[in-house]
């Protein structure tokens, strides 16, 4: 049985990582040279990867399944990313940062890592800005900063609501400049199908050219899987089309460990389902929530007459609104963090206060907003007695200069006016903290096969604070990675090129091929999507907000059944050879079938309430999640035996010598 | 609330040697909650029910943002409506009994894959030839406030750069230019005094590969700036052409 080895380096927090640093071997640029690395995925942590790897000397090779490295799904991150700059000089440190986000996390994140990742956060400020990325900024040319849910600091650097392109637009072109220079050999429109493992390291992958359909065999001494979230496995998430689970899957199948697979963020902010034919659902941003109060009607019939249209929100006054989120966390209020914010939609709405046709959605109204900037926009444009009507107007432009494109965007996909009627929103799945199981250097428990980003499952414990994912991506990308792939490394020196006819390469290729063989000549009369549909709705209900024993024992009986039907009933149209959309869904839902299961297991073996994981029977009298600490102190990290079902569990004991573990109070 | 009842006249096209042609499919209960791509969600789902190969089409994030959507829909790129991308589009701007024309984006830079999925790789070879500043990471740069920026310019700067590379402009242009694309990352870069010291050297070099890549002259017809998805502005062309003359006409590039 393997052993869990974090290799969390001795000494105090606040030197371990200069310390490592300072220790680790390095490969000198003569031998960088000679050693090539594999990077797939071109999001933040592996654009980053990509290109400061290529920086340093090494060859690299890039894999992206979009048909460009800058498509990847971190382009949709909205609200911005954190630092601990201390601009605002409103107290902010690192290691107010690092506590903040180990405690978000609801003490289930490793310390020494998020150290490192507060510690480094600074600096992808400054690398950014050399790279052109074009922060918001205030009017004496300094860079400008706001709040996000969990934090009582102002530490989030952001550009309008688009804050992830222009991080990822930088990561990028710092990409196409080691592309332009022969650096980096881009493979676009491929897709990654397995990890080759030789004498018990990762030496390649097999990837399958999505234009032409040929499978390819690529060596390399060391490989990089930078593949983002699995949040797909529910089917509705907001989470891209093509974003899936497929190659941490493989290697989690060739060997490496999946770290708490049960951990799920749910968001808060999303736009409701609208109908069945729904294929993703669309994120507003967590900033939204700094200026947006949420509420509920007070009364049932109130939110009964708003369900069947006969009233909207305009028509409750103010005295019959329950801002739930205000009188229940009067500390934080509406910016409380994410795991906390959707539970409590949820708890309204399952008591019946929901506020469109389904009963699943609750008010984010900006009307306060209006009123108050407009009086500081008269004040500013020295309006004397300015009249409601003209507060209201200023207060909208005030507000559409700040979220103007989130409220277009709303228009757009809600049909619904939101400066005239207060925006509808509802939780919905958007991001997951677990993935592959890695030590302090990223490295899975598969020698020379690293995680990076949301693929790995490390820093942001049950439950990720706003702003935090672009910081976690960049930070591995640029500043660790770089770092502690050399040490690594440094013993393939005289490797030479990885060759690609061997028995591993054949075996893994022959596997690859048999599973396309088998999706195009099934005969099923099912399409994909009705197997990945079926799967979303069982880990909706029943592996999502929250959680219970018996429905998680129910959960894994109707995936497996889910699973069995797919093999036999699954119609993949079209031919190997050639762009095929459709055997690219049936591989990535094969996978989500074993996933879900695993997922659910891992939920059903954690009996305690953390973070995004909320097990109904454990919770605290006032509904709130109740930790374990005394047995549940740990990292879930599951090692493959030939059957989802049949994982074996091995734990992380997670030690705390910094932060001291508390019932977590936003009150 | 009624649905409706749609044909769709669509280009299907095996490969890049094959000729193709539009083709028609009736589709019906169409919701006018559905994006223009769920629509195609569903009769891709009844193609495949029957047995017949579904239409080839790229996206990714379905929220405006990633840029893989590229439909030419009743001889608009990204279809009707103002500052929005293909799966942005809902079908609410449609009536029971439409006729709707889906092509590829049309453009020789742009050659057709399969049906409508079009190879956009011109774009990554213009950004490598020169869309970058030169620096690498490191941990020792100077503090992201050292040298402050006009408001001003950081908002301008931003406009360029919200472009999404989606190539709607190119799709547009009755020429298959590419000057709005290329003209958005070189005035981003200009724009910022991190750009400044290689403009003139990346304004060339971004030109050159842009003209290398066969896209056409830009004859300032505006029609990019309309389609743009981003409304990204024609003023930037005009920046792009103001850095290209300088840079041409000195020495010390």
């Amino acid at each position: 049985m393997t052993k869990l080895d974090s290799k969390i380096p001795a000494g105090p927090i606040d030197r371990k990582w200069t310390d490592h640093k300072g220790h680790i071997r390095v490969v000198a640029p003569a031998n960088k040279r000679r050693i090539d690395v594999i990077v797939v995925g071109t999001g933040l942590a592996g654009g980053a990867a990509a290109a400061s790897l290529a920086e340093l000397g090494y060859n690299v090779k890039a894999f992206c399944f979009q048909d460009s490295a800058r498509r990847a799904h971190s382009i949709a991150a909205q609200g911005g990313i954190n630092a601990a700059k201390n601009y605002q000089n409103d107290g902010d440190s690192v290691y107010r940062l690092f506590y903040d986000t180990v405690k978000g996390g609801d003490y289930r994140a490793r310390e020494a890592n998020v150290y490192r990742l507060a510690e480094v956060s600074a600096n992808i400020i400054d690398q950014c800005v050399a790279q052109g990325v074009p922060f918001a900024r205030d009017y004496g040319g300094l860079l400008d900063n706001r709040s996000f849910g969990g934090v009582q600091v102002s530490r989030t650097f952001y550009a309008r609501g688009q804050t992830g392109q222009q991080l990822l637009l930088g990561a990028y072109s710092a990409l196409m400049r080691q592309v332009g220079k022969g650096a980096v050999q881009m493979f676009d429109r491929h897709e990654m199908l397995d990890v080759v493992v030789v004498d018990g390291k990762a030496r390649g992958i097999i990837a399958r050219n999505l234009i032409t359909g040929e499978i390819e065999r690529h060596g390399a001494h060391a490989v990089l899987l930078c593949t983002g979230g699995y949040g797909n496995v529910f089917f509705l998430s907001t989470n891209a089309m093509g974003s899936n689970v497929t190659a941490a899957w493989k290697a989690h199948k060739r060997g490496a460990f999946f770290g708490n697979p049960c951990y799920t963020q749910i968001h808060p902010t999303c736009i409701p389902v609208s109908g069945t034919h729904q294929s993703k659902l669309t994120l507003m941003s967590e900033s939204l929530r700094n200026d947006g109060r949420i509420w509920v009607p007070k009364k049932l019939e109130d939110a009964r007459a708003i369900q069947e249209g006969r009233k909207n929100g305009k028509d409750i006054p103010e005295e019959d609104r329950d801002y739930y989120l205000e009188r229940r966390y009067p500390a934080f209020g509406n910016l409380v963090p994410r795991d906390v914010a959707s539970r409590a939609a949820k708890e309204r709405c399952d008591a019946g206060f929901g506020v469109n046709k389904t009963g699943e959605a609750v008010f984010l109204d900006f009307s306060s907003a209006f009123e108050r900037y407009g009086k500081v926009e008269a004040n500013v444009r020295k309006i004397e007695n300015p009249s409601p009507e003209e507060i209201l107007r200023l207060g909208k432009e005030v507000v559409a200069a700040k979220y103007g494109n989130l409220f277009d965007m709303y228009e757009n996909i809600a049909g619904e006016n939101p400066y005239e009627r207060p925006m509808k929103i509802y939780p919905a799945v958007h991001y997951t903290m677990g993935g592959l199981w890695v030590d302090y250097n990223l490295q899975t428990t598969v020698p020379g096969l690293f995680a990076l980003g949301e693929a790995n499952f490390s820093d942001h414990g049950a439950n990720r604070l706003g702003a935090s994912a672009l910081m976690q991506g960049l930070a591995d990308g640029y500043f660790v990675i770089p770092y502690t792939v050399g040490d690594y490394l440094a013993d393939d020196i005289r490797t030479g090129p990885i060759k690609t006819d061997t028995p591993e390469f054949d075996a893994a290729e022959k596997e690859v091929t048999d599973r396309i063989a088998h999706f195009l000549n099934n005969q099923g009369t099912k399409p994909v999507d009705d197997f990945h549909r079926r799967l979303g709705k069982v880990m909706w209900n029943k592996c999502g907000m929250a959680r219970n024993a018996q429905g998680l024992q129910e959960a894994i009986a109707e995936i497996r059944q889910i699973r069995e039907e797919f093999w036999k009933d699954v119609r993949v149209p079209g031919k190997a050879d050639e762009l095929n959309q459709e055997l690219e869904k049936a591989g990535r839902v094969a996978d989500f079938l074993e996933l879900g299961e695993l997922m659910c297991l891992d939920a059903l073996t954690r009996n305690e309430s953390c973070g995004g994981h909320f097990r109904e029977e454990y919770q605290t009298p006032e509904g709130e999640a109740l930790r374990d600490d005394e047995h549940y102190a740990f990292t879930s990290a599951w090692e493959w035996t030939g059957d989802a079902g049949a994982a074996n569990l091995h734990k992380e004991p997670l030690v705390f010598e910094e932060v001291k573990l508390t019932q977590r109070s936003y009150k | 609330m009624g649905t409706m009842k749609l044909t769709l006249k669509i280009w299907r096209q095996s490969g890049p040697n094959d000729k193709g042609k539009m083709v028609s499919y009736p589709v019906n209960d169409v919701s006018e909650d559905m994006s223009f791509l769920e629509m195609l969600d569903v009769l891709n789902d009844e193609l495949v029910r029957n047995g017949d190969d579904p239409i080839a089409f790229d996206h990714d994030c379905r929220e405006g943002i990633c840029g893989s959507c590229s439909l030419f829909i009743n001889g608009e790129a990204h279809g009707p409506g103002r500052g929005i991308t293909t799966c942005q589009l809902h079908m609410r701007k449609f009536k029971d009994g439409d006729v709707i024309q889906v092509e590829p984006w049309r453009a020789g830079a742009f050659p057709v894959v399969k049906d409508l999925v079009v190879d956009r790789s011109a774009f990554d070879r213009i950004q490598a030839a020169g869309g970058f500043v030169s620096v690498n990471t490191s941990g020792n740069l100077v503090d992201g406030n050292a040298i402050p920026i006009p408001k001003n310019d950081a908002d301008s700067a931003f406009d360029a750069a919200t472009c999404i590379g989606c190539g709607a402009c190119v799709a547009t242009c009755t020429n298959s230019s590419a000057m709005l694309f290329v003209a958005a990352k070189v005035s981003q870069f200009a724009l910022l005094p991190q750009g400044r010291p290689e403009a003139r050297k990346r304004v060339l070099a971004m030109v050159e590969q842009m003209d290398k890549e066969g896209f056409g002259n830009c004859s300032n017809t505006g029609a990019c700036e309309v389609e743009c998805p981003k409304g990204i502005s024609l003023e930037h062309i005009a920046r792009m052409n103001r850095e290209y003359v300088a840079a041409s006409v000195t020495k010390d590039r």
